[in-house]
């Protein structure tokens, strides 16, 4: 299964709800330009969805730092929402769940971002 | 003692790359892994074969991925060989040292060898062998702790 995008905005934050497997080549793609594509537009207030993410290699580890990092270069903030155990895992084992922000609530991670 | 045994030689692709995704995950759970341990393995052999396709064939046309499955009553051994360069592993950067901790790149070594009970990297002047084993009844060290 590919991996589906789709975004939407609540209080000035972009919520983009991914779904299927961040991996070497069309995920990694997806979300790469998706996330270019909103900064470009000037919404720097990301919030990625990963509850319906049930696969990601290294390729799309590497793709999630790269997001965080456009992002935060840009004088942006992108935070990541409702992990599942297996991308949990992987984020725990890489030392990356500290570096991230992790939400499990939307309504939570959205008050989250700075005004 | 039943014995399996599969090759293949496959071209340097992302269909590749799939195709040892899920013939590892097939051959796990035929061997009995849990789901969570089929998901470390196929993740494992993912791994491998992107090394073998994108860094040690380069997408080259002209060179093959040879995936080898082997399941015995005690171990499931997967064989993964590129024909690339060889791989370094020297060169390879701690992807969790505090100044590589945000590179896009440099992990998938390390989840092999988190996944993967024995991991072998053979390399030479015509390729990388990359050899890795799962034990079907866990890790004699973590069962001799278990008895203690």
């Amino acid at each position: 299964m590919s991996m589906k995008s789709s975004t939407r905005q609540v209080d000035g934050v972009t919520i983009v709800d991914l779904s299927g497997r961040i991996t070497l080549g069309e995920g990694s793609v997806v979300l790469r330009e998706t996330v270019r594509d909103l900064l470009s537009k000037g919404q720097k207030k990301i919030l990625l969805n990963l509850g319906d993410v049930n696969y990601i290699d290294s390729s799309g580890i590497g793709e999630l730092v790269s997001a965080y990092t456009t992002a935060k270069n840009q004088g942006g903030e992108l935070k990541l929402l409702k992990l599942t155990k297996k991308v949990h895992d992987l984020l725990q084992i890489t030392k990356l769940y500290t570096v991230f922000d992790v939400k499990d609530d939307e309504a939570v991670a959205v008050k989250s971002f700075s005004k | 003692m039943s014995v399996d045994r599969v090759s293949y030689t496959l071209d340097s692709t992302l269909d590749t790359v799939n195709n040892a995704e899920e013939t590892a995950s097939r051959m796990a759970a035929e061997a009995g892994f849990d789901e969570d341990e089929i998901m470390k393995i196929s993740m494992a052999v993912r791994e491998a074969a992107v090394n073998a396709v994108l860094h040690g064939n380069a997408y080259d046309p002209n060179k093959k991925v040879t995936l080898a499955f082997e399941r015995t009553a005690d171990d499931l051994v997967i064989v993964v060989r590129d024909q690339g360069k060889g791989l370094d592993e020297s060169k390879i950067p701690d992807p969790l040292a505090p100044d590589n901790l945000m590179k896009t790149s440099g992990r998938g070594i390390f989840l092999i060898r988190s996944f993967m009970d024995v991991v072998e990297i053979h390399p030479s002047q015509t390729g990388t062998e990359l050899k890795m084993i799962k034990h079907v009844h866990g890790n004699p060290a973590d069962s001799k702790e278990a008895l203690q």
